[in-house]
């Protein structure tokens, strides 16, 4: 390999998030191409309303791969939460509501933290058992309301779905703070640091004297809150809730975090990533359903694309 | 793995072997008992014709559980079981629909094949992109679907009637239902020569420290592809036993990866990859559709039962991470 294809490597392994907005620059062009005038404002605005609940649901996804470990109760989770918020707002008025859903959503996250951190459960057995648990009680629950009926709060459906000021979309003032927290808890404080080092060497963290225990259980909670939030966005953005709501998410939540450079092994990664991954997998299904394919050629190439980009990302951001 | 022992053991030393080596299967294996005791008291004309509708509908999640576990047990993970099980099975149902018993004999093992070839791009992938397995079968999984999809957008197809009899009644004697028999030949002609050849023993290896294995000689990449090639093959094996269960092929993809990864855990086989076989896997699979079918007994909401399942998968998973840091701490 010549000098400067090594140097170029590098500078691409030390910003990764540059070959990755490349990817998304060249999948707007396309899409421009494949169907001419397309991209305008209100296409703008729709894709970022279709991808924050997407980049939510895979925040949570980015925290726990941090520590090595997955979240496969998040769809579930988001799920309830949209359930909850849209039976219990007719009622109690939807602060109230979003207040139900928040503390049912973070029990679930406790309870995933409590057999993660204390009793060392797979976190992919431990969230895959949690999610049915999930499931079974929010359908229990569906048949215990079904007379009171439910109804996207109306507040809930202008976050989630409205724009204001001529398309800019509501979920922003929901997203942006939210971003905002991950993107600098993880960069500065202890906490997020305590992330990276439990996921990077485990026992060198707790020979540090990090109580790792501590550590995961706030992130199942933080994971099962974060999913919570994501399932608000969703309800109000489809006006609609049940108990599967979610489920088509739970994949694109853990491909967005891979895609955008978070490693599955811990340690590695970030929330800037994930948000460039979940933009480029919502512009993707945009893309292919406008070229007008099948479904099922639009599922191959949907894991083909996603497969590609993880083994060229893999490939320029590799210690060589 | 069983280590050549020196002299010849009595029985109790066998057992008192078993217990100490193999307390997890043990302990799964004495549950199973005590579940089918549970489900007598409270059915009390539980019998042969419940026991073999027991085994067709655990049939093809035990497929599903036993291809989960090789390749677990070879350090990787294969999410897209369900796709492929969904794939192979339509793959058959179409082929199957109004042939001839001959072709449909073709059909078999052609299914069998594709699945075995579905395995060997899986392993193919995960070893030249260097992606972890997860995301390359997650990615998979969707390709797989889309094929489903497009051999059939429908349920539908057909089998022939002699192999829908394969999984239908009971062998010899009635308290053996063919669905479980062909679950242990099966297992038994994939799982027993393997085991004891050097492929098995490279499986294990590079299951339990990969750089160990390729330092004594072990040559990682093949064995890994060789690894996922087997669980295509059984993963194909279990969707032929979808479409001869119900008759037909049905493109959406089942509950068959997430069950096969709860059933492979609770089965005793290590994520970490190294531990494990396949007579916990196939176990914990008819513990949990007993747990399931016992839940119907009583009467309780099926919904309510999906809560229970998975309290008790990660309950007893706690139990044993318990009982394992318990005894590596005295």
């Amino acid at each position: 390999m010549t000098g400067s294809a090594t140097t170029w490597r590098r500078s691409l392994r030390d910003r990764p998030l540059i070959p990755l907005l490349l990817l998304l620059v060249l999948l707007v062009i396309v899409l421009a191409i494949a169907q001419p005038g397309i991209v305008n404002t209100g296409w703008l605005s729709s894709t970022i309303r279709f991808a924050i609940p997407l980049a939510i649901l895979a925040a949570a996804q980015t925290l726990t791969m941090l520590t090595a470990g997955i979240d496969l109760s998040v769809a579930a989770i988001a799920s309830m939460s949209a359930y909850i918020i849209a039976t219990q707002a007719p009622e109690q008025g939807p602060l109230v509501a979003v207040l139900i859903a928040l503390v049912a959503c973070a029990a679930a996250g406790l309870v995933n933290g409590i057999g993660v951190g204390i009793f060392r459960v797979h976190p992919l057995i431990m969230t895959l058992g949690m999610s049915l648990v999930v499931l079974g009680l929010v359908t229990v629950y569906q048949r215990i309301m079904v007379s009171a009926g439910s109804r996207v709060p109306e507040a809930i459906a202008w976050l989630g779905g409205g724009t204001s000021l001529g398309g800019v979309p509501n979920s922003l003032l929901l997203f942006v703070p939210v971003a905002a927290v991950i993107l600098v808890g993880l960069r500065r404080s202890g906490y997020g640091r305590l992330l990276y080092a439990v996921g990077d060497n485990e026992v060198a963290a707790r020979l540090a004297g990090v109580r790792v225990w501590q550590v995961l259980t706030v992130l199942y909670v933080l994971s099962g809150l974060l999913a919570a939030l994501a399932g608000l966005v969703l309800g109000g953005l489809t006006n609609a809730a049940s108990a599967t709501l979610a489920d088509r998410y739970l994949l694109p939540s853990v491909a967005a975090a891979v895609i955008g450079g978070t490693s599955i092994f811990g340690g590695r990664g970030g929330f800037a990533g994930t948000i460039v991954g979940a933009l480029i997998l919502t512009i993707l299904t945009t893309l292919l359903t406008v070229l007008q394919m099948p479904e099922p050629v639009r599922q191959i190439l949907f894991g083909a694309i996603i497969l590609a980009v993880a083994a060229a990302y893999t490939r320029i951001t590799e210690e060589s | 793995m069983t280590s050549a022992t020196e002299r010849p053991d009595g029985i109790g030393d066998v057992l008192r072997r078993l217990v100490r080596r193999d307390s997890w299967l043990v302990a799964l294996l004495v549950l199973l008992v005590a579940l089918l005791v549970i489900t007598k008291l409270i059915r009390p004309n539980y019998g042969a014709f419940d026991l073999g509708s027991l085994a067709i509908a655990a049939l093809p999640v035990a497929l599903a559980a036993v291809a989960q576990a090789i390749v677990v047990i070879s350090g990787g993970i294969d999410l897209s079981i369900g796709p492929m099980m969904a794939l192979t099975s339509v793959t058959a149902a179409r082929l199957m629909q109004d042939s001839t018993d001959e072709v449909a004999v073709a059909v078999v093992i052609g299914v069998l094949l594709m699945g075995l070839m579905l395995g060997l791009i899986n392993g193919a992938l995960v070893v030249i992109s260097r992606v972890p397995d997860i995301v390359v079968t997650l990615a998979m999984s969707y390709v797989w679907a889309g094929a489903a999809l497009l051999v059939l957008g429908t349920p539908g197809g057909g089998a022939a009637d002699w192999f829908k009899d394969l999984g239908r009644g009971s062998l010899l004697i009635e308290w053996a239902p063919k669905a479980l028999v062909l679950l242990l030949v099966v297992v038994g002609v994939v799982w027993i020569p393997l085991a004891r050849s050097r492929l098995g023993l490279s499986i294990f290896a590079i299951g339990s420290d990969r750089l160990a294995a390729l330092r004594s000689g072990v040559d990682v990449s093949r064995t890994r592809i060789a690894a996922y090639a087997v669980t295509g093959l059984l993963a194909a094996a279990g969707g032929l036993t979808l479409t001869m269960t119900t008759g037909i092929g049905t493109p959406i993809p089942g509950p068959y990866t997430l069950l096969s990864v709860a059933a492979v855990v609770l089965g005793g086989v290590s994520l970490a990859g190294g531990r494990g076989g396949m007579i916990g896997p196939m176990v914990a699979v008819f513990v949990l559709a007993l747990i399931r079918a016992d839940l119907t007994f009583l009467g309780v909401d099926p919904n309510f039962t999906t809560v229970i399942q998975g309290a008790i998968m990660v309950v007893v998973v706690m139990i044993g991470a318990f009982l394992t840091l318990r005894r590596r701490s005295t």
